[in-house]
């Protein structure tokens, strides 16, 4: 597969580890914060921490919207699916999230709800064309990457008039939870969390550029690597972000140059922004309530969104009074420090929404890491 | 986060959609973000969606530069 | 004043191409009976199943020790790249009974059918049963027949059940797996699932995956043949739901083993990988349902890959990995980097995903 494979080469990737274990300094502790779920998951699969030096430590981020979802959120599709009758569509990610009452997506769907798994936002339009005589709701998640889909869908929506279709937008953003962290006690005050660098999203920076990242350089001073997912990308970003660390740099720089421009994809963001407005706050799991990182369907389209439509008011639900996923999210704790990790809370059973996504921090754990806890033989 | 894949375009077809070919797979998608891709352009493909483009000279200085770190580090004692 | 005199028991032949199922054809009577006759009958007919009885009067080898496996079919869609839910019934439970190193006998076959399902539908599944049955040399020999209210069945669910014969002293089962012994695969990986998803709503993408649903009992025949002590084989499992992954935790757990495999050593068509890339998908842990893995002593690893290797369904086997001691009965694999990484039980379902 080209720009895959050639981005995946073994040899290259021993390379890429050499220059890092000869350019860390042995007396510096490097610690960088992967903010996307989808570098927490590259590095989980292609084993790349085992191929860094010891004082080099990821921190994973927030960057996975299925974790971030709060429960109080999956609870109002859940709620439309089995008491309004509404076909409501989803993507898988989102189908185990634990929310209120035991419940889940999945589960709902084994109480009759009719909850369909669609792979793309067009499918749930399709649905509803198809399914005139029943009220078709699409559950819209995801960061800056899977937001313009969304706008399409409803702008298509509303020009083909589809009257039995509506959105319920989850939708968040990505330098609003960055800032939010950096701005955390633990960050700025506590320094408990340190923070030397970001290894910056991949796919959210193809839709909204460099450019925005560039804030965080000049007032945190962190430097900022965007880097593309596959292992030699993110080997090479680590390696951009330790040189910028020595060199007392903090600047954006763009590692995923293939694909990503300063300016990003503007005519997605004009998409974006015709369809959806800033909410003034919404709540993180994890995070509390973060000001203007989440995005609601501007007035003009309010005839397809689902949240005028079903008069819908969000509840907050707190999450279960072990689950660590709050801390984890914030790079506070890790996977092992919490109560119910491995214990109630495993993939069969996920108490969080840490444990549901392929990419959040527990999941990661538990299916790759969690040996690393135990001496492995090796063969 | 989010699953996005590098696929050649193959196909222009009406209502700013496209077939894709990944390693012979094939797939319908909308074009509706990228709209001047071309046949034989790699685009990411994102939920059913265009995204972006590659630019293949990049792609090219990219994988150069691995290819320098490999120099480099052969040439060290 | 002539009187046509009235046949004897005729009954209007069944119209297959335009009928279908209703709660007749499953109360026992008439036109059930016309069914299994003009139907089943006539599409496995075999000597065993012209008796007629409610079981079969089978001749069984003396010496040597039954096997006995069953499989539920409720896959859907019935019908997929490569195959349908009649064959892959076939398949499955041959293989099953082939996994132990026996030679599959016997076929039983119970069918649930939905009121409503096309006759045409089920004739075209029972008839590729019937090939499937034929081409691997084991008769179906019994059935039955029940049907279920429209919504309260999937079109049609199979049962199948075999019987077969495994030699005295033959000792292939998940628990003899051992430390030191090697892994092999006797083929690409994933195409089953994916020929199957490629169906499924809303993931269409056109894709030349077929399934690899296939009677394995011949292949294993032929290993057994190759090895002047058949024992040196110590574990024969299909890799079916949860892929290579999950089955190669079952057999580590089972036989308190711990396995390490080489990922570039993992036979995968580039189809299916790209196709796995789509979805979110990984290989590992998708179904097959014309693979076999065997783990053998490592002294006649050679001899085992090569006669896979000279049976058609064999061609394109592998070594994997090897088995090792570990308490903590661990798959782990080396990752194309030279990186290593735990190879885990699958969690739930696979699912695509936009993360």
């Amino acid at each position: 597969m080209k720009y895959i494979d050639e981005f995946r080469d073994g040899d290259g990737a021993r390379h890429i580890a050499a220059n890092i274990a000869a350019e860390v300094r042995p007396d510096v502790a490097y610690n960088f914060m992967e903010f996307c779920g989808g570098h927490t998951h590259a590095i989980s699969r292609y084993g790349i921490a085992d191929m860094l030096p010891a004082n080099v430590r990821m921190i994973h981020g927030p960057g996975c919207p299925v974790c971030v979802l709060p429960i109080g959120r999956v609870d109002l599709a859940i709620r439309l699916a089995l008491e309004q009758g509404v076909m409501l569509c989803t993507y898988g990610d989102t189908m185990r999230v634990p929310a209120s009452d035991g419940l889940s997506l999945i589960k709902a769907k084994a109480r009759g709800a009719d909850i369909r798994m669609v792979y793309s936002a067009a499918d749930a339009l399709k649905l509803a064309e198809q399914n005139p005589e029943r009220e078709v709701v699409f559950f819209a998640i995801g960061f800056e990457t899977t937001t313009p889909p969304t706008a399409l869908v409803i702008r298509d929506a509303a020009a083909r008039a589809v009257k039995n279709f509506s959105v319920l937008c989850c939708h968040v953003l990505t330098p609003s939870a960055i800032t939010h962290i950096l701005e955390s006690a633990e960050v700025r005050q506590l320094g408990t969390v340190p923070i030397d660098g970001f290894i910056g999203p991949a796919h959210v920076s193809i839709i909204i550029g460099s450019q925005p990242y560039e804030h965080f350089a000049e007032e945190y001073r962190k430097p900022v690597v965007i880097t593309g997912f596959e292992p030699l990308d993110v080997m090479q970003g680590i390696l951009m972000l330790v040189r910028q660390v020595n060199a007392g740099r903090a600047v954006v720089e763009n590692e995923f140059s293939r694909v990503v421009t300063r300016d990003g994809n503007l005519a997605a963001q004009n998409l974006v922004s015709q369809v959806f407005e800033l909410r003034e706050s919404f709540e993180w799991r994890g995070l509390g309530e973060v000001p203007y990182s989440a995005l609601k369907i501007r007035p003009a389209f309010a005839e397809w969104d689902a949240e005028r439509k079903f008069d819908l008011h969000y509840a907050s639900v707190p999450d279960h009074k072990q689950c660590e996923c709050g801390a984890i999210l914030r790079g506070v704790k890790r996977p092992a420090d919490c109560k119910l990790f491995g214990t109630v809370c495993t993939p069969e059973s996920p108490m969080g929404s840490c444990m549901v996504s392929n990419e959040g921090a527990c999941a990661a754990h538990y299916s790759y890491g969690r040996f690393r806890d135990i001496a492995v033989v090796a063969a | 986060m989010c699953l996005a894949i590098p696929a050649r375009v193959v196909e222009l077809l009406p209502a700013l959609r496209a077939v894709v070919d990944l390693a012979g797979v094939r797939k319908e998608v909308s074009i509706d973000l990228v709209d001047d891709a071309q046949v034989g352009d790699y685009v990411i493909i994102h939920v059913g969606y265009a995204i972006g483009k590659i630019d293949p000279e990049e792609a090219q200085r990219t994988l150069a530069l691995f290819a320098e770190l490999a120099q480099s580090e052969e040439a060290q004692p | 004043m002539t009187m046509t005199t009235p046949k004897k028991n005729y009954l209007r032949p069944i119209d297959f191409k335009h009928g279908h199922i209703d709660m007749t054809h499953g109360a026992g009577g008439r036109a059930a009976a016309q069914l299994v006759d003009e139907l089943f009958a006539r599409a496995f007919d075999n000597e065993y199943l012209r008796q007629g009885h409610d079981g079969a009067l089978l001749p069984f080898p003396t010496g040597g020790r039954l096997v006995m496996a069953t499989d539920g079919h409720v896959i859907s869609p019935l019908f997929f790249p490569g195959g349908d839910i009649g064959c892959l019934s076939v398949h499955g439970t041959v293989n099953d009974v082939a996994m132990s190193g026996a030679k599959p006998l016997y076929l039983a076959a119970s069918f649930i059918l939905e009121e409503g399902f096309a006759l045409a539908d089920l004739k075209r599944i029972v008839e590729s049963m019937a090939a499937a049955a034929r081409d691997a040399g084991v008769p179906i020999v019994t059935g039955d027949t029940k049907v279920v209210e429209k919504g309260k069945g999937d079109g049609v669910f199979i049962s199948t059940t075999g019987v077969g014969v495994a030699p005295d002293g033959l000792c292939i089962d998940g628990r003899q797996a051992r430390a030191g012994d090697v892994i092999l695969v006797s083929g690409t990986v994933g195409e089953h699932g994916v020929a199957v998803m490629s169906l499924r709503e809303s993931l269409e993408f056109e894709t030349a995956i077929q399934s690899d649903t296939a009677a394995l009992h011949t292949l294993v025949q032929a290993m057994l043949q190759a090895l002047n002590d058949p024992n040196a084989l110590h574990v024969l499992r299909d890799p079916t739901r949860g892929g290579l992954a999950t089955t190669l935790n079952e057999i580590a757990t089972q036989s308190q083993v711990g396995i390490t495999i080489e990922e570039a050593a993992i036979p995968v068509l580039p189809q299916v990988e790209a196709a796995c890339e789509l979805l979110g998908l990984d290989p590992l842990y998708v179904a097959n349902e014309g693979k076999l893995i065997a783990i053998c002593a490592p002294e006649v690893a050679d001899q085992l890959l090569a006669a896979m290797r000279a049976h058609p369904l064999g061609r394109g086997a592998e070594r994997i990995g090897t088995v090792t001691q570990d308490a903590h009965c661990f798959v782990q694999m080396n990752t194309r980097f030279g990186g290593r990484r735990v190879v885990d039980w699958l969690s739930g379902e696979q699912l695509p995903r936009i993360c």
